[in-house]
């Protein structure tokens, strides 16, 4: 299913969570709305459900104005962060939940329920009670159970924030794999760069209620359409006022032109690669990434004076691109 | 759940509507009898001699009652939710007797035990102690139907709590009663008081207990509700005045102490 | 505690079979203790279903709903926890007695009983229940919801199977509460047979075997219902 926001504004009280917000869901692509807390993302990811109404513009589903519609009505299948499992029930009567009230036949009901079990291989563990599982598993009995009635758009509100580095990063394959599988049309938010870029086909990065780029993993890291897009998807560091990333910069020992002189702060071992801190003439800190070859050629030590330049800065673009996909 | 307007309009409609007529008619009802006949009839049926005495009796009752059940609360409070001995289930199902047992069987008991021909009575009288038709027995009665209010508001505030402060109390140096005194209590000072007004509320209104071993003698034994009920239930031209301004007077306190209640009542569940 | 409160209760059963387990049995299986309880058990059931569906309703409204003084209603719902139960019953026999301002007399005193109940028992289910539905997690429901539940499907299946253990133990107090009953009662009640008033009778009349009788089965009673409030309720921490 297609989805097309359209000038989508929301307020809370004297709080604007989104400001004429317009985007568009491709049938079957997979988009992120990624971003820090409080730039409307849960928001507008709501609105799309119908759990939250809009105070002005339109969410169509395929063409068809559903800004109006109940959630009940609007075929989707939604993920909460903690999960929002019905504690009362068991796994398999969680997953059945939205077919009962459907009123499916009992033999379809327990075979959809079954496959949706092993899809996401919770098969013995459809006796037990919520309570009873761990966060890992109870967000992927939330999967099913959004699955098992066939959504059009599945919809998932920072579905691994609860959970532990390992098992987030577990399901986030995971998610992928199921979307390339099950080609459900999926909006998922998120406020994790690197989950973002792992999973999504596209990303709308937000801030402060507004959509600053729309674009693929690859276009918003080497082409952020503005300054906040560049810092919040990767590292950076600001050398002449530009803003460049820490592996486009060149440390020297020897001075050239177009080089700014820096004293060694620090010089950090993460494995392959160095980070090195400098010091910059203005006082301000600048981050280097360099290997470790490259590290031990130049032999920087604390206290060193050094010459670096950005000759392949990504630099971030002053005109921001048009916000579609 | 988005309620639809006319199903929250009509919950609303319904909810007030049975509050009103519970509630709220009763009580007006009283108050407008209570000054049917004029403010200074009113005014003097609460200032007889019987009923000025039936006060008295009703508020030194709660006077001695209320700190009773206190500390007993706090202690047993502090046992259910600190400490580990056994048959701390039995207790805890045990507080609640009070709760679950008509007030009239409490007064049977206390009969049958400290009366006359009861297990202690003889002993009792012989040694020229009154409990039974006495204000004594009045107040054992009061203290068993209101024993368990601050018991039930203070502990799941300490179990709450955790005992961690008071552990870190422990490293500092302190005793166990400074550690009680400083931190203990200062904790748990809004379930005590919550506590307190609900044992207070009980003691005041009490009457089925109290009926039974009182000897509903004006001044020594006939307590506030007690003087209600007399005379209400007699056939007197104005008497039936004489109920409904005692009657008030009895409101009035429970007022005050329903405001207590809304006042401290948020404080505790904090 | 054990001098006040359980050596009572022991007297109280050994009274009961003092004369025997046979007069015992008699006292509590003769036509007027059976009616007795029977009329007893009987109000106090119904108006402890009545409470609980309109405890129920009246915590939802207060949780859930807005409107001007609905602080003071929700204060208002201590009222029968404030108020002494010999002003209930004269506020009863007021409205809906012989000299009623509505001419509203109730020719049966069993509906007085009944009112006089429904009031004393009101605060107890409606206390339990809100604080749980204040906690209760609003996204379950928006779960429901994307699932396609309605309201009505949502309530049934999701919120009530929640609200249940703090509806029954409620429920189960109120009951209890409506059992041993005596001060609202007492001035309303001279036909109605409960038990309270009953047993007051036989104390004042010389009979507290037969009193004692009818206080055991009432006190087995009581037991009960503190082994489901075990069993339902979080009595330990509220």
């Amino acid at each position: 299913m297609r989805i097309d926001v359209h000038a989508v504004s929301k307020s809370f009280a004297d709080f604007t969570a989104l400001s004429s917000v317009t985007l568009q869901v491709p049938e079957g692509s997979l988009v992120a709305l990624l971003g820090p807390s409080g730039s409307g993302k849960s928001t507008l990811l709501r609105i799309i459900a119908g759990l939250e109404e809009p105070d002005s513009g339109r969410v169509l589903m395929d063409g068809a104005d559903v800004t109006a519609a109940r959630p009940q009505d609007r075929g989707i299948g939604f993920v909460f962060q903690h999960y929002a499992a019905f504690a009362h029930m068991t796994v398999r009567e969680n997953v059945a939940f939205g077919l009962r009230i459907r009123k499916r036949p009992k033999a379809d009901v327990t075979a959809r329920v079954n496959e949706l079990l092993g899809l996401v291989g919770l098969t013995q563990w459809s006796g037990q009670h919520p309570h009873q599982l761990s966060g890992g598993q109870r967000q992927r009995m939330a999967l099913a159970r959004a699955l098992a009635i066939e959504p059009r758009v599945l919809l998932l509100d920072e579905p691994f924030g609860a959970l532990d580095a390992s098992v987030r990063a577990e399901l986030r394959a995971w998610l992928r794999r199921l979307h390339d599988e099950q080609g459900v049309t999926t909006v998922l938010v998120t406020h994790d760069q690197e989950e973002a870029m792992e999973v999504a086909d596209t990303i709308a990065v937000m801030n402060g209620g507004r959509i600053e780029q729309v674009g693929s993993p690859r276009e918003i890291y080497d082409k952020p359409a503005s300054e906040f897009v560049m810092g919040f998807v990767g590292p950076v560091s600001r050398l002449d006022g530009k803003l460049v990333r820490p592996h486009d910069v060149t440390v020297s020992l020897i001075q050239s032109e177009d080089a700014i002189e820096a004293m060694v702060l620090r010089v950090v071992h993460l494995g392959f690669e160095v980070r090195v801190e400098l010091e910059l003439p203005g006082g301000e800190v600048a981050r280097a990434q360099l290997t470790r070859g490259q590290t031990e050629e130049l032999e920087l030590a604390r206290g060193d004076i050094v010459y670096v330049r950005s000759p392949l800065a990504t630099e971030a673009t002053q005109t921001p691109s048009a916000p579609s996909a | 759940m988005r309620v639809s307007r006319r199903a929250r309009l009509s919950l609303r409609g319904i909810a007030l509507l049975y509050l009103l007529i519970l509630l709220l008619l009763p009580v007006g009802a009283v108050f407008i009898r209570t000054f049917e006949h004029g403010f200074s009839t009113a005014w003097s049926w609460i200032t007889t001699p019987a009923a000025v005495s039936a006060f008295w009796l009703s508020v030194v009752i709660a006077l001695i009652a209320v700190p009773l059940n206190t500390i007993f609360g706090v202690g047993t409070a502090l046992l259910l939710a600190r400490s580990k001995v056994r048959g701390r289930k039995l207790l805890n199902s045990l507080i609640d007797l009070p709760f679950v047992v008509s007030p009239v069987i409490v007064g049977l008991a206390l009969v049958l035990v400290y009366g006359q021909g009861g297990w202690f009575g003889s002993w009792l009288l012989k040694h020229g102690i009154m409990i039974i038709y006495a204000p004594a027995g009045m107040v054992i009665a009061t203290v068993f139907v209101s024993l368990p209010f601050v018991v039930r508001e203070v502990a799941p505030v300490l179990l709450e709590a955790g005992d961690e402060q008071e552990q870190a109390a422990a490293t500092l140096g302190a005793s166990s009663w400074q550690t009680f005194w400083r931190v203990t209590l200062p904790s748990i000072r809004w379930g005590v008081a919550y506590g307190v007004v609900l044992t207070t509320a009980r003691a005041l209104g009490e009457i089925g207990a109290v009926a039974v071993v009182s000897s509903n003698v004006a001044g020594s034994t006939l307590t506030l509700p007690l003087l209600v009920q007399q005379r209400a239930s007699q056939i007197g031209a104005g008497q039936i005045t004489g109920a409904y301004a005692a009657a008030t007077e009895l409101a009035v306190m429970s007022l005050i102490v329903l405001l207590a209640m809304t006042v401290l009542g948020p404080r505790r569940a904090r | 505690m054990s001098v006040i409160v359980l050596i009572p209760l022991a007297a109280v059963t050994v009274k009961a079979v003092s004369s025997g387990l046979g007069t015992f049995w008699s006292s509590v299986t003769n036509s007027f203790a059976v009616s007795t309880l029977e009329v007893t058990l009987g109000t106090s059931v119904l108006v402890a279903a009545i409470s609980a569906v309109m405890g129920t309703l009246v915590a939802w409204v207060l949780v859930r709903d807005e409107f001007p003084g609905k602080r003071f209603i929700n204060a208002l719902i201590d009222l029968p926890f404030a108020l002494p139960t010999i002003v209930a019953g004269l506020t009863l026999i007021t409205l809906y007695g012989p000299n009623s301002p509505f001419g509203l007399h109730l020719a049966y005193a069993w509906a007085g009983v009944l009112v006089a109940l429904l009031f004393v028992s009101l605060p107890f289910v409606v206390r339990s229940v809100q604080p749980v539905l204040i906690e209760l997690d609003r996204e379950v429901e928006e779960a429901a919801a994307s699932l396609g539940a309605s309201n009505l499907t949502t309530l049934r299946r999701i919120v009530l199977p929640s609200l249940r253990p703090a509806i029954l133990s409620g429920t189960a107090l109120a009951f209890a509460r409506c059992m041993g009953e005596y001060g609202s009662v007492v001035l309303i009640a001279a036909k109605v047979k409960i038990a309270s008033l009953v047993i007051f009778a036989d104390i004042e009349n010389g009979a507290p075997q037969a009193a004692a009788s009818l206080s055991v089965v009432l006190l087995l009673i009581a037991v009960l219902v503190l082994f489901a409030l075990r069993r339902w309720g979080d009595r330990g921490a509220r």
